[in-house]
């Protein structure tokens, strides 16, 4: 049964993965990529990482694909054919690389000689990549990188916000960046501040 | 399932994301493509995780899925902002830091 399940896992996982790659719809590329990681969650719970399964199809297959689908809507994904400047060439070099890279990591796993690497694993508690073990473990063993984390997912928000808020032109006098944050934030009084964004309305030199 | 099996499964998903990263041509399918490595690299670590009985290849699995969701977001950010400024959505195109 373990491995009906596994091989229709890996085949879904397969699958997916040379769909996101191959097919020339950006939109069509998300969906098999959500297909490919529904088969790595199937693959995930036959590892006994329950855990991780759910974090998988919850966080990645429903959140994270969402923010793709809604930026390839709003993008329009079309793909333009291939540009005269690169031919097939660097194409079938870059192809020749990947499986060059294959080749290399195929012998680096079936010539590893792990004794493990032949077993279904050595045994395990149970309660193995549950949820209670999970948040055991980053509240006490691994509390700075859980805090780490959180402070990296903080700076990424903040930064993705920053990076796609609406400009309207590039040489926009109503352009707000980083730097002018930092300056009124400099000045000390509440007057200074008016004063600032006074001239600033008033037209800021030098832009 | 001997963990071989899911090891081979993880190389083939890495070396077709490896793929993609260097033929596709849009940025959408690129950062996709990243995924893909890195879902290739999860897999292999709750592979080695299962193998040893150990949950931290877990908890490393955990926080390169932190990682990979903080990279989406930045670089559809990035995605965005290149097409509020009318520039091709095109990596070929994108070569102005080249020198």
């Amino acid at each position: 049964m373990a491995e009906v399940t596994f091989f229709f896992a890996a085949i879904v996982a397969l699958a997916g993965a040379l769909g996101t790659v191959v097919l020339r719809n950006p939109f069509y590329s998300v969906l098999a990529l959500v297909c490919h990681l529904l088969g790595l969650a199937a693959l995930f719970l036959l590892l006994r990482a329950e855990f991780v399964a759910a974090a998988q199809v919850i966080v990645y297959a429903g959140a994270v694909m969402v923010l793709y689908v809604f930026v390839v809507a709003y993008v329009g994904g079309q793909d333009r054919p291939l540009s005269p400047s690169h031919g097939p060439g660097m194409r079938a070099i870059a192809l020749l690389f990947a499986g060059a890279l294959l080749v290399e990591i195929g012998i680096a796993i079936l010539g590893s000689g792990l004794s493990v690497l032949d077993s279904e694993g050595t045994g395990f508690f149970p309660g193995f990549g549950s949820p209670a073990q999970m948040g055991e473990l980053f509240l006490t063993k691994f509390l700075l990188i859980f805090e780490i984390a959180s402070l990296l997912l903080l700076v990424a928000a903040v930064g993705a916000v920053i990076l796609a808020r609406r400009r309207s032109g590039l040489d926009d006098p109503r352009e707000l960046s980083v730097a002018d944050l930092l300056r009124s934030s400099e000045s000390g009084t509440l007057a200074d501040a008016e004063r600032g964004s006074l001239e600033e309305a008033a037209g800021p030199p030098g832009r | 399932m001997s963990i071989t099996w899911y090891l081979c499964v993880s190389a083939i998903v890495f070396c077709t994301g490896v793929g993609g990263v260097l033929t596709r041509k849009n940025p959408l399918v690129v950062l996709l493509s990243l995924e893909l490595m890195l879902n290739a690299a999860n897999l292999a670590l709750v592979a080695f995780a299962r193998a040893h009985g150990n949950q931290e290849g877990q908890i490393f699995a955990l926080i390169v899925m932190v990682v990979a969701a903080c990279e989406v977001a930045v670089g559809l950010g990035l995605i965005v902002a290149l097409y509020r400024r009318r520039l091709p959505i095109d990596v070929d195109e994108l070569r102005e830091l080249q020198g």
